[in-house]
């Protein structure tokens, strides 16, 4: 059986193809000003990626920010149910998901793929990923490579500002001030990673814990999360095509129980 | 609807904001309200109250001043109605639940304050309120520290009176109480110029008394399962009683006539939800607007009962009906208001403890706690709840928000979400 899940994110759609338990296929791009133009768009890629014809999908799920808006499935699953689902399927052990979106920040606890609790950041933009973008931007660094940069810092700084705004004016006082730009970046990913861990600390996560979303790419913020949280935690290949694998899983449970 | 433009005029309001501000109002009510599916039939009732909310219930206020009477305006539940119509005073609740007039109250008070304060002074500021225009004394109370310094600065634009709501509940604080009740009777007796007396007092007393216990009542048809009545139906009916004072026994009746209905429709299995849908209790800050219990019911969730101002705190408790002799009568309205468990008590373990027994007797299978922006009260005793809730197994869900619309699709990710994950 063969079944999708698209993701549209604030920032980015995902979508995944699904035969049985195996990915078959994955694309990715920006969400931009439509969510329904964006699903088809990450859609028909992946179909196309994975050899397949359209009518070969049998169901699909959506999920994220942009779900309802999406013209290829009337039927949605929640992003925490989604998130849920698709760790359990790369990693069946785990305990805890916490994903760092563009515009979102969640953390779920969960056993054998069924949510038992969570919590999210509310419409504040601390701790997730389009706070790092208006940083890498003030500090005139790539996103992507802020991570390795800060890996190099030997001073600790700390930005004590809640708010992004606030703590963006701080940072360009840093700069000011002639504070280094690899020291500043750690500084930064402290602030999210304690953003995070607050929220874990919440609910309090144990056993094999999974970050997703794109910020599970930036190793500076890995590394404060595992130094807080005293363990290690993973992070899949692909941490962005999580969600939308878990709709993909939905897809496959609602076909099966009909 | 008649043409009310008039009267608003000669209540000195800013005729045209009020208009745009409405016309906002009419558009959602259908959506949010009329929309829903297996409505009882009584609610026509309800339905016509609220939209003549600032028509004819207005008109009424304003009759009811052309022939002598005093209109007191109060929006805290604190405030003792019985003593303002046993002295021949019209008591309701001001516009609030809006985001209205932000700027001009930004001017007066910080901006980083409790979205509720800010509405009702904003709808004061902008005059936009015909509740507010059209009254004789506004009665706050001492229920935070917002509230107290905001009555300081709302008395430059109408006659504001505090009454100071004690802290704690030792004896001490029952005789500050009982003396804050005395005095306000004083109070309002040179208001409307007229004594209250034994025989007015007792026959506010049972008005009231009987008010609260229909609203009991109708409290008590949500323990069905599936709910004859949808969350959102029972807060309008509790807000329309609320704010419509006036004709009071007609909308006992009208309550009485709705239970009837719901009554019957619980005996016979039928309810405006599928028996499966989880049933949620709500609690927290008031909610003198259909946000939240609007988001939970279109996430798959039913709002069965509610811990709030706006919910059994207003109806829960009654005054003893069989004191003698005035001070005995006015001893045992403080007695019944000071009952009420409101966060700004310390200890307030009262709460805690009727929150879990509503969550019991309603057998809820989540609560959401909704907390307005800055109310340290509410949101500080978030922790004690949500303990004695996972004690017996009820999962809580925390929800900050305000008046305004820009955290709706958050905030309905989050509830659909919880829903999604009692339902399992």
């Amino acid at each position: 059986m063969i079944t999708g899940g698209i993701d549209v994110g604030s920032l980015t759609a995902k979508a995944v193809i699904l035969e049985n338990g195996k990915i078959l296929s994955s694309s990715l791009s920006l969400t931009g000003d439509s969510s329904n133009e964006a699903a088809i768009k990450v859609m028909e890629e992946a179909i196309k990626k994975a050899g397949l014809s359209s009518g070969s999908v049998q169901y699909i799920v959506s999920t994220g920010a942009g779900k309802k808006e999406v013209a290829l499935t009337s039927e949605q699953a929640t992003e925490v149910m989604c998130d849920a689902k698709g760790a359990q399927l790369l990693y069946p052990q785990v305990g805890g998901v916490i994903d760092i979106g563009a515009e979102s920040c969640r953390v779920i606890k969960c056993d054998q793929g069924n949510v038992v609790d969570f919590a999210m950041n509310d419409k504040c933009a601390a701790g997730t990923g389009i706070f790092l973008d208006a940083m890498a931007k003030a500090l005139e660094v790539k996103p992507e490579e802020m991570g390795e940069l800060s890996l190099k810092s030997t001073q600790d700084i700390n930005i004590t500002s809640m708010c992004a705004v606030f703590a963006e004016s701080e940072v360009v006082s840093l700069i000011h001030r002639k504070a280094d730009k690899v020291d500043i970046l750690k500084g930064i990913h402290k602030s999210v990673a304690t953003r995070v861990y607050g929220l874990a600390n919440r609910i309090r996560i144990e056993g094999d814990t999974v970050v997703i979303g794109g910020i599970a790419k930036n190793v500076g913020v890995i590394a404060f999360l595992e130094e807080m949280m005293k363990r290690k935690v993973v992070v899949p290949r692909d941490p962005q095509i999580v969600g939308a694998l878990g709709a993909a899983i939905i897809a496959r449970e609602r076909v099966m129980a009909k | 609807m008649a043409d009310y433009r008039s009267m608003y005029e000669e209540l000195g309001m800013d005729v045209e904001l009020h208009e745009q501000f409405m016309a906002g109002f009419s558009q959602m009510y259908p959506q949010m309200i009329l929309d829903q599916p297996n409505r009882p039939k009584s609610m026509s009732y309800f339905d016509y109250l609220y939209s003549e909310q600032h028509g004819a219930s207005i008109k009424e206020l304003q009759d009811h001043r052309t022939r002598g009477g005093k209109v007191v305006v109060f929006s805290c539940l604190y405030m003792p109605r019985e003593i303002v119509r046993a002295a021949g005073g019209i008591s309701v609740g001001p516009c609030e639940g809006a985001e209205v007039g932000v700027a001009e109250v930004e001017n007066l008070l910080p901006r980083n304050f409790c979205p509720l304060i800010k509405s009702f002074m904003g709808f004061k500021l902008t005059k936009t309120c015909p509740y507010f225009q059209c009254s004789d004394l506004v009665v706050g109370e001492t229920t935070c520290d917002g509230r107290k310094k905001s009555y300081e600065i709302l008395t430059e634009f109408c006659p504001t009176y505090v009454m100071e709501v004690p802290q704690m509940k030792s004896p001490e604080d029952k005789m500050l109480w009982l003396e804050q009740v005395k005095r306000f009777k004083v109070e309002i007796e040179s208001l409307t110029n007229r004594k209250v007396d034994e025989e007015g007092l007792a026959r506010a007393i049972k008005l009231y008394n009987q008010s609260n216990k229909v609203l009991q009542r109708l409290g008590a048809t949500r323990l069905a399962n599936p709910t004859p009545i949808s969350g959102k139906d029972a807060l309008l009916v509790l807000l329309m009683t609320l704010m419509n004072d006036i004709p009071l026994s007609q909308s006992i009746e009208r309550v009485s006539n709705l239970c009837d209905e719901l009554e019957t429709r619980a005996a016979r299995g039928e309810g405006v939800v599928d028996p499966s849908t989880p049933r949620i209790m709500y609690t927290g800050t008031p909610t003198a607007e259909f946000k939240l219990h609007h988001l939970i019911e279109t996430s798959g969730g039913s709002v069965v009962c509610e811990d709030a101002c706006t919910g059994s705190r207003f109806y829960r408790e009654l005054v003893d009906e069989t004191q003698d002799g005035l001070e005995g009568q006015l001893m045992a309205i403080g007695e019944k208001y000071l009952k009420a468990d409101c966060a700004h008590f310390t200890p307030n373990n009262e709460r805690i403890e009727n929150i879990v027994r509503l969550a019991r007797e309603y057998d809820v299978a989540g609560v959401v706690y909704g907390v307005l922006h800055f109310c340290h009260t509410f949101a500080a005793e978030f922790y004690k709840v949500q303990k004695a809730l996972a004690e017996i197994g009820i999962p809580t869900l925390l929800v900050e928000t305000d008046h305004g619309q820009g955290d709706v699709g958050q905030l309905k990710t989050r509830i659909e979400a919880f829903i999604e994950m009692i339902g399992n």
